[in-house]
């Protein structure tokens, strides 16, 4: 029983990635700038004979597969361990399934959880490197990362750019990764949704920041729209309605048309056309939502090359 | 620890600075024990007859036994989080000479067969337990315990804690038979129908975190209801645990100036920490009521000078490793206590906020016993109970959670340096704790 406390480390590696938030802005540019020489094409015996171990207590199809070309790219081995079907399932502690994951081998430990803090908790006791894949309300980090990246093949530069994302940050760890690496590196953002799925405290989340209820005022002159998923069951409960939100939030063509022409079109996925946004939104000339997934592979390779000690 | 080894039939406490804030004491004074009560109080050197034993108390503070008027024991059916026997270990190293129970436990003390078992000598207690009973059966929140007979039993009050009473029909009941009977009830004040999922205080913090938040309202609202009930029931009176939140304060303010027999605690985290303090996720940041933000802080902290506030309470509140190493929502509520709690109040109430020692001391000795008539206790008078709590408030030590007596280490403050530290603690005449 003891141990367990003892076996607490400072921190964590420093090959981990559990969060935008701790970031500097240095060390953000650096990450995208390593992801800008990974070429996923051109497969790398960099991390030759590193096993990395892909734990995942929801599921995901974009994130987990990512994950997979990326570290197979680059010459790692994957094993994916699902909590349906797992010792998971019989009750078995986060530690106690991190610590078995560490004793077979594992070099890293990519994890997805439905709990805030749960890779941070495995972090803390593993002398591995954790990488978070999302952690339940709190962080994406990888999912920042790449729309920077995405945003980073179209714009010169992120600083000054305006940023408008709408619909559930509230629940959203998409959203919170993005807001703070947007504001580190120096976007002026805006958030907008109904007051249940954005409280006003959103606010306080980092510098450059501003909430707005309309949509309109929103787009105005925006460079960069980020549309979230909105999951229907989240609307359960709260005071507005399906059509409703709909109606005030959904993006359309002619809201979109609201922002610079130029404006790039972003959504995290997976989306739902009708819902968060219009069918012809979703495959109009400024979407680069299909981009998005394109540019995880390059960007979580960098993350793993970091991650594993191969980049100095 | 052995409450064997010397049982002096007196004992000389000597050249002490004494302050016992009920009795308006507070100078340098000799203390005569005898047979389990404070035979004498005087100048230093003047006590006559003399003693088996002397304790030599220069430099330190003499004061009353400190109470704690809320504390987990775990005790039936939890041993492996706490026993009655280590809990009062702890409580001893932290000063208290007598704890309240809360009713938590497995099974409820919602019978006067477990008020009674908790209360036998052989679960091992080293200082005086006073078992807080259930309000209601199982604490369901339904049917209302049978007052008279656990208060004949020797229960001090009755709560729920760990849950509120929510309906306000029972509340309602709960408070007329308290009238009748002048048997306090003990609310934990969260309208649980607005926290499910919450793991921590609604606000700037949770946010970040992305966890859940209680919010201020689901304290207040039920604070709010029951002083106002309260008021309806001449006589009833109704105890307010852990009040964390600037808005519940202020229902109690208005019950108190309306005469109601309202009276609340606070605890020492909630005087010392706010949620921003909540680091990497945690679970010895996790309690309930939550952390709140520094204004609530700040408000307890001049509750506490004010004098609306009646009592420090530690709410101590073991778990074991694997209840609280695990994800922070899913981890248990509640941190220990005990051995933390007057080195929190002088290095926060007395050295940052400047709030003098003997209203600290009252807080720990004569407001809890006002709060479930601890008859004799709480001061020094002749004839009262000899328990005394004898500290050095400007002794510096490091707490270490793996040095506690408690059964559990599940603490925000391991490692950190107070001020003020308790050298000995008496219980009945006996010196049952003394600091190495
Ligand atoms: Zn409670």
């Amino acid at each position: 029983m003891q141990s367990l406390v003892q076996s607490k480390n400072r921190r964590a590696h420093r090959g981990s990635l559990l969060a935008i938030e701790p970031m500097s802005a240095i060390d953000i540019k650096s990450l995208l700038q390593l992801a800008r020489k990974m070429n996923p094409l051109k497969p790398s015996a960099r991390l030759r004979g590193k096993r990395v171990l892909l734990l995942f207590y929801e599921p995901s199809t974009r994130t987990r597969t990512s994950f997979e070309i990326a570290a197979q790219a680059l010459g790692a081995s994957t094993t994916l361990v699902l909590s349906s079907g797992s010792s998971v399932e019989k009750g078995e502690s986060l530690l106690d399934t991190a610590y078995t994951l560490r004793a077979v081998g594992s070099d890293a430990i990519v994890v997805r959880h439905p709990h805030s803090g749960a890779p941070q908790l495995m972090a803390d006791h593993l002398d591995i490197p954790v990488i978070n894949a999302g952690d339940g309300m709190h962080e994406h980090p990888t999912q920042a990362l790449l729309d920077a990246y995405t945003i980073l093949e179209h714009k010169k530069k992120i600083a000054g750019l305006e940023v408008t994302v709408v619909g559930d940050i509230y629940h959203s760890r998409v959203a919170r990764s993005a807001i703070h690496l947007l504001s580190k590196l120096g976007a002026q953002i805006t958030l907008c949704g109904p007051p249940e799925l954005l409280p006003e405290v959103s606010a306080t989340l980092a510098e450059n920041l501003r909430i707005t209820r309309s949509c309109e005022e929103a787009l105005r002159g925006a460079d960069v729209v980020m549309v979230l998923r909105m999951q229907r069951e989240r609307l359960a409960g709260l005071k507005i309605s399906l059509p409703d939100y709909i109606a005030r939030y959904q993006m359309t063509l002619g809201r979109l048309r609201l922002a610079k022409p130029d404006v790039l079109l972003m959504h995290p996925g997976p989306i739902i056309r009708g819902l968060e946004l219009t069918w012809e939104v979703a495959d109009c000339a400024q979407s680069v939502i299909v981009e998005e997934v394109k540019n995880g592979v390059p960007v979580r390779m960098a993350v793993l090359a970091q991650a594993l000690g191969t980049v100095n | 620890m052995s409450t064997k080894e010397h049982k002096p039939a007196s004992l000389l406490i000597r050249g002490g600075r004494v302050i016992d804030p009920l009795a308006r004491v507070d100078g340098l004074m000799d203390v005569l024990l005898r047979d389990g009560q404070v035979v004498e109080l005087g100048p230093v050197g003047k006590v006559r007859g003399g003693a088996e034993e002397n304790f030599d108390a220069r430099g330190l503070i003499v004061a009353p036994g400190f109470i704690d008027l809320h504390v987990h024991l775990r005790e039936p059916g939890q041993s492996y989080k706490e026993t009655i026997a280590s809990g009062t270990a702890a409580a001893a190293s932290g000063g208290f000479t007598s704890v309240c129970c809360m009713p938590n436990t497995t099974p409820v003390l919602d019978s006067p067969e477990w008020v009674t078992w908790v209360r036998q000598p052989q679960r091992g207690a080293v200082v005086n337990v006073f078992p807080v009973a259930a309000a209601t059966q199982a604490s369901k929140g339904a049917v209302l315990t049978d007052f008279r007979a656990l208060q004949r039993v020797g229960a001090v009050a009755v709560s729920d804690d760990g849950k509120p009473v929510l309906n306000e029909t029972t509340m309602r009941d709960a408070l007329r038979a308290s009238a009748e009977i002048n048997f306090p009830v003990i609310q934990h004040a969260e309208d649980t129908r607005i926290t499910q999922n919450c793991s921590m205080n609604e606000g700037r913090a949770s946010f970040r975190l992305g966890l859940r938040g209680m919010t201020i309202a689901a304290e207040a609202a039920i604070v709010d209801r029951d002083v106002q009930l309260a008021q309806q029931f001449n006589g009833a009176r109704l105890h307010l645990a852990h009040v964390s939140t600037a808005e519940a304060l202020k229902s109690v303010r208005r019950g108190k100036r309306n005469r109601a027999r309202v009276t609340c605690e606070v605890t020492p985290h909630h005087f010392s920490l706010t949620d921003a303090d909540i680091r990497g996720y945690d679970a010895n940041f996790k309690m309930n009521p939550p952390l709140r933000s520094s204004e609530d802080r700040q408000a307890l902290v001049e509750a506490l000078s004010d004098g609306t506030v009646d009592a420090i309470a530690s709410d101590h509140a073991p778990h074991a490793l694997h209840e609280k190493i695990i994800e922070f929502e899913r981890a248990a509520f509640g941190i220990t206590g005990l051995e933390t709690a007057l080195g929190l109040a002088i290095t926060v109430l007395h050295l940052r906020h400047q709030i003098p020692l003997e209203r600290i001391i009252e807080l720990f000795t004569s407001g809890p016993a006002r709060v479930v008539d601890l008859r004799g206790r709480g001061a020094l008078l002749r004839g009262s109970h000899a328990d005394l709590t004898i500290f050095d408030p400007k002794k510096r030590w490091t707490f270490e959670a793996a040095k506690s007596r408690s059964k559990s280490h599940n603490t925000p403050f391991d490692g950190w340096q107070f001020t003020g530290k308790v050298v000995a603690t008496i219980v009945s005449g006996k010196v049952i704790y003394r600091a190495a």
